[in-house]
């Protein structure tokens, strides 16, 4: 019989309960492809679908990495600044009166991929990367 | 001196008493001689104040004549005594007694009688309607009987009819020691007199004070139950038990002797005059409630009164040019301590009007006041919850406002928030999420800033949390005399609605195309999930097949709900809320195993949160295995269709509900929509499954289903209305298909089904022609889309397991796929598995606040608690 205390109560203080449940491993310390003098590989071309992001992982921060229809790359951090969430890569790309934009997929604020201006509040910003592409690999470069 | 001339006025009611009142004071000459016939048994009283009647008020306190007039010489009065014929040749009237009067003039002054619709019962004992003093004296006996009779337990009395008069006799009901229950066909209490918003509160006010409201429905049938009380059987299968009814369904002009004598009638009943009263034969007249000056009856006394002053005063020859031209259709009345007034054009008919409003439901007032397009003059109102300022306002009707409207319906001081845009004050909060105030928005438009509602959202930062204030800047720039285009976005000039036709014209099937023949630009957050919605309507196909998958908001993308630290929320269908003991197992350990925070949703569904964007396929994986398919939480969509148990279990059902609702959310599974859709299904009028709040919701009536349209909870609640009452299955079903495939194809982005109906010209009556009698011819075509929709629904997640192109979107890192995002992090908070980062509010742990929390002994402790055991 499930009472209340089985599943909602912990003792006090510790979050056993709820831990114990998390069958996965404890994250790891992260795996980062080894980087060339300063450039980080990522994945070949192919694997970008035009107007949308993957995440990548550069030195240990999450990068945005996006495609655009006319083929340009860019690349931010992936940290959303308004909801503080890792999430900018799984927005929606587009333009703005003529400048290409990832919209948050949390708040929908837009940041300039350019430049990784906000244009709701120009006073908040993303980190952006240099991207390039060697014998068709995708490459990013320190912030 | 001349013999005097003889008036015959037909009916001793308010209005033909103050003809001959008027008449007489007019008539210093002695000119007329006045012969009154009256069919009821008491000399004129004041029937609008009638109600007083049941409680302090006499007879005496209500009667109209007074000493002076039964002295009069030149007045002659028959009570209870009607005219029963007129020859008009020979001007003579002839009584139900057998007197004849010859007279010079008739004035017909008959009123009204109250409409009775022909259901069966109709004519029962202990049925009454609600207009004369006679009908006071039954309504009371009756009363008496039925509450001196307590045993018997039916102490209950049902006013048909939710009007105004409807509203009074429920009162008067209540005062004889009945609990009443109204019972109105119009969405809304007093339809006549106030709006939407004016009835719901009103409906809020008056149910508090213990009144049963029910709308949207009508009477089937009344009917002597075995223990002497009577059943009234609604529209929706309700059944309720009463010691009286009372029919309070409108009046119809008593114009039964005029048309006896060959008199013109209106279109829809009274006596046909013109501007001066007169009828047809120049020799007589009509006033009240049974004229139909120029085609039109008034229901109210004061243009009654007007009338018969029109006609003293031609008699009487000192106001030979009289005419009755405007009237005033002013109510103000106190009901169970509820003001409601109206006033005016209170519908806001006039070309160009607009509307004003103040809406407090904390202080539960209402008021709206309906100005002329410069918002100079004031028109009409309705002032629901306190009504003190109805004279003056009144006052300014048709003349120019001394300022703004606004203040004269704001009450003093600080705090008023209210619906209309124009009736808000600058510091009025629009956007809670930033606290953006009206003043903020408007300064920003005003200095040229902003002219859209991307830039208003761009410079104030209004709508950019949680976007629920988006409409309302739009109508900000409207109220600034800003033109708010109905572009989608600045890609797309046109409408949703327009690209729609756009697209189900032409056939295109990729966004590319569309952009390329009908747009501008790469396109944007708004655009492209809408056409993505658009092409899985009407082109078919996974919605991460191809081009599809750029277009797809983050949900639709990862088939998942994104929560706040950027997890995902699981929802497998459960149609109609059915769910296995083996499928709860194989959830409960999809749960545990992947270590996700379980919580049941109210469309009566498990939502699983916290998992991992890489994690979602291995959980879908086992959830596909175990039979289950997508719950399409994350899309705008059809969610869930929820039901109560029906005639399987429950002892009320008297319809499949469980079944039905099954069948819909299978049917209507996976249709994209412009925004979500839920919908519900009630076994009976108990209506345990709130369908009534869904976008379309059913209720099972003894005859079939009634179907309500519109409905929905989140930020601005609503009821559904009535669409259509009393289905079989298969008209049900395709009016639901027709329903919603009208709804997909000319709604706006993110409108969801009431503001539509709302913005639909003609409102739900349209809806209802152009989906039930097909006034559009369209109602194949909608039949076709969905028929094709139905045929082509596949699962998208056992699909997306199929395919391993999809599958590799799931991953977290594209250069270091089994590393976890070291970003998420959870917490404990209260027992709870919940992200890092909750943000500060008020505490809900009791215990830290000082109150006692040790948890309840636990059953499981066997030994020391018995349960069930015998001592
Ligand atoms: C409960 C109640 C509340 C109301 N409240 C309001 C209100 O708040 N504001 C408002 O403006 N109005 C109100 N009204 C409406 C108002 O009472 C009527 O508009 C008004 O009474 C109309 O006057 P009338 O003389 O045309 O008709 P009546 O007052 O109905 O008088 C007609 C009379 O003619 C008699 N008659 C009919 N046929 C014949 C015949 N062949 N021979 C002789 N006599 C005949 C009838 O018996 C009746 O006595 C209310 C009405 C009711 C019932
Ligand atoms: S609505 Fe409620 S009372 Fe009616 S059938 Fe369903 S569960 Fe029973």
């Amino acid at each position: 019989m499930t009472t209340y205390a089985d599943v909602r109560h912990h003792p006090d203080g510790s979050t056993d309960g709820a831990e114990a449940k998390d069958p996965r491993p404890e994250p790891t310390a992260p795996v980062t492809p080894p980087a060339t003098d300063g450039w980080t590989r990522i994945c070949p071309l192919e694997r970008l679908t035009p107007e949308r992001g993957v995440c990548a992982l550069v030195g240990g921060e999450p990068v945005a990495v996006f495609r655009t229809r006319d083929d340009e790359l860019y690349a931010l951090h992936n940290l959303d600044p308004f909801s503080g969430a890792s999430v900018l890569s799984r927005g929606i790309v587009g333009d703005l009166g003529g400048t290409p934009v990832v919209a948050s997929p949390l708040y929908k604020q837009h940041f300039a991929l350019d430049s990784g201006v906000a244009l709701e509040d120009d006073s908040v910003a993303v980190a952006t990367y240099p991207v390039r592409v060697v014998d068709g690999v995708v490459e990013i470069g320190s912030a | 001196m001349l013999e005097p001339r003889t008036v015959v006025v037909v009916g001793h009611g308010m209005v033909g008493h103050r003809f001959v009142e008027s008449l007489r004071r007019r008539d210093t000459e002695g000119a007329w001689r006045v012969v009154v016939l009256a069919e009821e048994s008491r000399p004129a009283y004041d029937r609008v104040a009638l109600s007083s009647y049941v409680g302090e008020a006499t007879e005496d306190d209500l009667a109209l004549a007074d000493d002076e007039f039964h002295a009069d010489g030149l007045v002659e009065l028959h009570l209870d005594d009607p005219a029963v014929a007129v020859d008009r040749s020979a001007r003579r009237v002839t009584t139900r007694r057998g007197r004849a009067v010859d007279y010079d003039e008739l004035v017909l002054a008959t009123g009204s009688v109250p409409f009775v619709p022909p259901v069966p019962g109709h004519d029962l004992d202990g049925v009454f309607v609600y207009r004369t003093l006679d009908d006071l004296d039954g309504l009371r006996a009756a009363a008496e009987t039925a509450t001196a009779d307590a045993g018997a337990g039916r102490r209950s009395g049902v006013v048909v009819g939710g009007g105004l008069l409807g509203l009074e006799a429920a009162n008067a009901l209540r005062q004889l020691g009945l609990s009443p229950h109204v019972v109105e066909m119009a969405p809304r209490l007093m339809p006549v007199q106030v709006d939407d918003a004016g009835g719901a509160l009103l409906y809020r006010l008056v149910s508090d004070l213990g009144l049963r409201v029910h709308t949207g429905v009508s009477t089937s049938s009344i009917a002597r139950d075995h223990r002497g009380g009577l059943t009234v059987t609604l529209s929706d299968g309700t059944e309720l038990d009463a010691s009286v009814v009372v029919f309070s369904a409108g009046i119809r002009p008593a114009d039964a002797l005029a048309r006896e004598i060959g008199l013109d009638v209106g279109e829809r009943g009274g006596v046909l005059v013109d501007e001066r009263c007169r009828t047809t034969d120049e020799h007589v007249w009509a006033i009240g409630e049974v004229a139909a000056v120029r085609g039109r009856t008034y229901g109210l006394v004061a243009p009654g009164y007007a009338m018969a002053e029109v006609v003293a005063g031609r008699l009487a020859g000192d106001d030979a040019e009289a005419r009755f031209t405007e009237a005033d259709l002013s109510t103000k009345l106190k009901l169970l301590g509820v003001d409601v007034a109206s006033f005016g054009d209170a519908h806001a008919t006039t070309a160009g009007a607009l509307e004003v409003r103040l809406d407090d439901p904390v202080t539960g007032t209402y008021s709206k006041l309906v100005v002329s397009d410069d918002a100079r003059t004031l028109l009409g109102g309705v002032l629901v919850g306190d009504a003190s300022n109805y004279e003056t306002l009144r006052g300014f009707l048709g003349a120019e406002l001394p300022g703004d409207p606004m203040s004269l319906i704001a009450p003093a001081g600080e705090g008023a928030v209210g619906v209309g845009i124009d009736a808000l004050p600058d510091g009025a909060q629009i956007c809670s999420c930033n606290a953006v105030t009206k003043g903020a928005l408007v300064d920003a438009i005003a200095s040229g800033e902003a002219t859209t509602v991307p830039q208003l959202k761009a410079c104030t930062r209004a709508g950019t949390t949680c976007g629920s204030c988006v409409p309302t800047l739009g109508k900000v720039l409207a109220s600034c005399g800003v033109e708010v285009s109905k572009a989608l976005c600045e890609h797309f000039a046109q409408s949703r609605a327009e690209l729609y036709e756009i697209v189900l014209a032409t056939g295109l099937a990729t966004f590319s195309e569309i952009l390329a023949a009908y747009g501008t630009g790469h396109g944007c957050d708004v655009c492209k999930p809408a056409v993505a919605s658009m092409l899985a309507t009407l082109a078919g196909g996974h919605v991460l097949d191809g081009e599809s998958a750029t277009l797809q908001d983050t949900n639709d993308h990862a088939l998942a709900n994104m929560q706040r630290n950027g997890t995902y929320s699981v929802v497998p269908r459960l149609p109609g809320g059915e769910v296995t003991g083996e499928g709860l197992i194989a959830i409960g350990e999809v749960a545990r195993d992947f270590g996700l925070y379980t919580k049941i949703t109210g469309g009566q569904r498990i939502d699983m949160f916290g998992a991992r964007l890489d994690d979602l396929p291995r959980i879908w994986k086992r959830l596909v295995d175990a039979g289950f398919e997508s719950g399409h939480a994350y899309g705008k969509a059809l969610r869930t269709v929820k039901s109560c148990v029906g005639t399987d279990w429950c002892r009320y059902g008297v319809q499949d509900s469980v079944g039905l609702a099954v069948a819909l959310e299978l049917r209507y599974r996976g249709l994209r929509s412009p925004h979500k859709l839920k919908s519900g299904v009630s076994g009976c009028a108990r209506e345990c499954a709130e369908a009534r709040s869904k976008d379309f919701g059913i209720i099972a009536t003894e005859h079939g289903w009634n179907l309500y349209v519109g409905g929905n909870g989140g930020f601005t609640p609503r009821h559904a209305e009535l669409l259509a009452s009393d289905l079989d299955t298969g008209t049900l079903v395709r009016t639901i298909d027709r329903y919603l495939m009208f709804y997909v194809r000319t709604a706006d982005r993110l409108q969801r089904t009431a503001p539509w109906i709302e913005s639909l010209e003609g409102g739900i009556d349209h809806l209802r022609e152009v989906v039930i009698e097909d006034s559009l011819g369209i109602c194949a075509s909608l039949d076709e889309q969905m028929a094709r929709h139905v045929r082509s629904y596949a699962d998208e997640w056992a699909a997306v397991l199929d395919d391993p192109d999809k599958l590799a979107r799931f991953t977290s890192f594209v250069n270091a796929p089994g590393t976890p995002d070291p970003t998420i992090e959870f917490v404990d908070h209260l027992g709870r598995r919940v992200p890092a980062g909750m943000k500060e509010g008020q505490p809900t742990d009791l215990g830290s606040l000082g109150f006692d929390t040790t948890p309840a002994p636990t059953r499981i402790a066997g030994p020391t608690i018995p349960v069930g055991a015998p001592a």
